[in-house]
């Protein structure tokens, strides 16, 4: 377990970019859901 | 009197000689010719003319780029060998600078008072006539620019050699900035966010141009030959001449609908 | 069904709805094959130790930059050729998907270069180019936004990525042009010089990065139609929207 998170003394890099990329990806998702509920809402909101 | 667009003597003869009468009225000679080169004269002219009525506002732009070119000695240690290695960089950065500055007047007061809607709407090519406003920008702007870098290198001890590959450089780059700074212009007309706008759009396009630009003065100075970056350019400039009144004519008429 | 009957945002919307957890399922599927076979299979690097394994983010999420700007310029092109709403609306919804995978890429990047090369950054042609691409998309991002009519931001967009779109090739054979820094290609159509567990993790691993983009852009366009067709009557219809 050790060796998996040390990657050969380079697990600062490795998990400093998959980290980011883990983040990337949960804020993208997170926008695009806070984006469609207000979309959905003003939708609602405007029926004719 | 005219028959069909013809004189009637021509027609008449036409039919004596047994031509069919459509074949004798199917050139029209008389139809009024809307060629692209007097569309870019008409557009030269008209906006150097302009531009020379207001010839305080094109001293304020050639001002900024002498001063921005004359801050960096002043920000960083006056050692010549630094200042002889920064300065093609700089007179580069400070043409893209006052490029952007300049592209504003390109289109806006057409647009504001309706003229540029008057020019979309006529016979000559869209194209042409942006063209030549285009090549009055770079008269009035890049050109002035490529004069004074001789005198604005002296501040930096730059090389003879050298001093000439830059000013090729920028006599061959600054109607590349204006060409794709026309198609920025056009795109941002009438849209917030104004000229910081239009740096964003524009910006990334101009890195290269001034890559190559910069990077042929660095290549003499490193004892190597100025070609390639040059030819890039020169490339970049038989593209952007070709595509970018093209493209900014339809910009303007994407703004103008 | 007609084919150009999705080319209407109302067909459009439930078809995306239906699609996307498909794409998703399948990107979390290729994802999780991908990482075991990066983490769990492949051996380590002789040169580059265990710092190589950033490579299964790295060439996907930069493949997936350029080819996500390529869709975009290509729905511009018909957005301006067919005047159609909803190929201007695949752009929009391809645009911040394709500036997180730069941003991805860009950052992935200098993690990679640090203990390999020695540097985060430097300014070969790859990575300016690779940023260049970045700022292209904010600027497309920028422009949209700063465009108070929706018909004419389509329009400008439109132009405004295809002048972009020349930097793509410059992106991607920047590496056989200039002598730089960045590694060459290693993966062409003729064949690779990887090794080939390493090459299958990656290349499932752009598999997953393909399905995921698929998924949130065909949710950002539902959103999308949403937000610019809202008051039509079919959205009216639509069951399950929270009413205000």
């Amino acid at each position: 377990m050790m060796d998996f998170l040390n990657m050969g003394g380079y697990g600062f890099y490795v998990w400093g970019a998959y980290g980011v990329t883990a983040l990337a990806i949960v804020v993208e998702l997170a926008s695009l859901r806070a984006r469609a509920r207000a979309a959905e809402k003003l939708a609602g909101r405007d029926e004719r | 009197m005219s028959v069909k667009g013809r004189p009637e003597r021509e027609y008449r003869s036409a039919q004596r000689e047994g031509h069919s009468v459509i074949t004798a009225v199917a050139t029209f000679d008389d139809a009024p010719h809307y060629g692209a080169l007097a569309a870019i004269r008409w557009g030269v002219a008209r906006d150097l003319r302009l531009a020379l009525r207001s010839r305080s506002e094109l001293a304020v732009q050639i001002l900024f780029y002498v001063i921005v070119v004359s801050l960096f000695p002043l920000a960083s240690s006056p050692e010549r060998a630094l200042l002889a290695a920064l300065g093609p960089g700089v007179l580069w950065v400070a043409a893209l600078l006052a490029s952007l500055l300049s592209l504003s007047r390109l289109f806006a007061s057409d647009f504001g008072d309706g003229t540029l809607e008057q020019i979309a709407l006529s016979p000559y090519p869209l194209p042409a006539l942006v063209g030549g406003k285009i090549l009055a920008h770079w008269l009035t702007t890049g050109l002035p620019m490529v004069v004074l870098a001789p005198v604005l290198a002296l501040q930096y001890g730059i090389e003879p050699y050298v001093l000439n590959v830059i000013v090729l450089s920028l006599l061959l780059g600054t109607p590349v900035l204006s060409l794709l700074g026309a198609i920025g212009a056009a795109l941002t007309l009438g849209a917030r966010g104004g000229g910081s706008l239009l740096a964003l759009l524009i910006l990334p396009l101009y890195v290269p141009v001034l890559i190559f630009g910069a990077g042929s003065a660095d290549a003499v100075r490193a004892g190597l030959s100025a070609s390639p970056n040059l030819s890039l350019i020169a490339a970049g400039l038989l593209i952007a001449l070709v595509g970018a009144p093209f493209a900014t004519a339809a910009a303007v008429r994407i703004a103008l609908d | 069904m007609n084919l150009y009957q999705l080319s209407s945002p109302a067909t459009f919307y439930p078809i995306a709805g239906r699609l996307a957890p498909w794409f998703a399922w399948a990107a979390a599927i290729c994802a999780a094959t991908g990482l075991w076979i990066g983490f769990g299979v492949a051996p380590t690097d002789f040169q580059q130790g265990d710092a190589y394994r950033i490579i299964f983010i790295h060439v996907p999420a930069a493949w997936m930059s350029m080819f996500v700007y390529i869709v975009m310029a290509f729905w511009g092109v018909i957005a301006l050729s067919f005047n159609t709403r909803l190929s201007a609306m695949m752009a929009q919804a391809l645009a911040p998907t394709g500036a997180w995978m730069t941003f991805i890429a860009l950052w992935t990047g200098a993690f990679w270069g640090r203990p390999t090369w020695g540097t985060y950054w430097a300014w070969d042609a790859r990575m300016t180019s690779e940023l260049i691409l970045l700022f292209l998309y904010f600027g497309v991002i920028a422009l949209r936004n700063a465009l108070d009519d929706p018909r004419r931001a389509d329009r400008a967009c439109a132009v405004l990525s295809i002048v972009g779109a020349v930097n793509i090739p410059i992106i991607y054979f920047s590496v056989v042009w200039w002598n730089t820094l960045h590694q060459g290609a290693s993966v062409s159509p003729t064949g690779s010089k990887m090794n080939t567990i390493m090459l299958t993790g990656m290349l499932v691993m752009s598999f997953a990065a393909w399905f995921y983009a698929i998924a949130v852009v065909l949710w950002r366009v539902r959103a999308i139609i949403l937000e610019r067709e809202r008051g039509s009557a079919w959205i009216a219809a639509l069951p399950g929207l929270a009413r205000a």
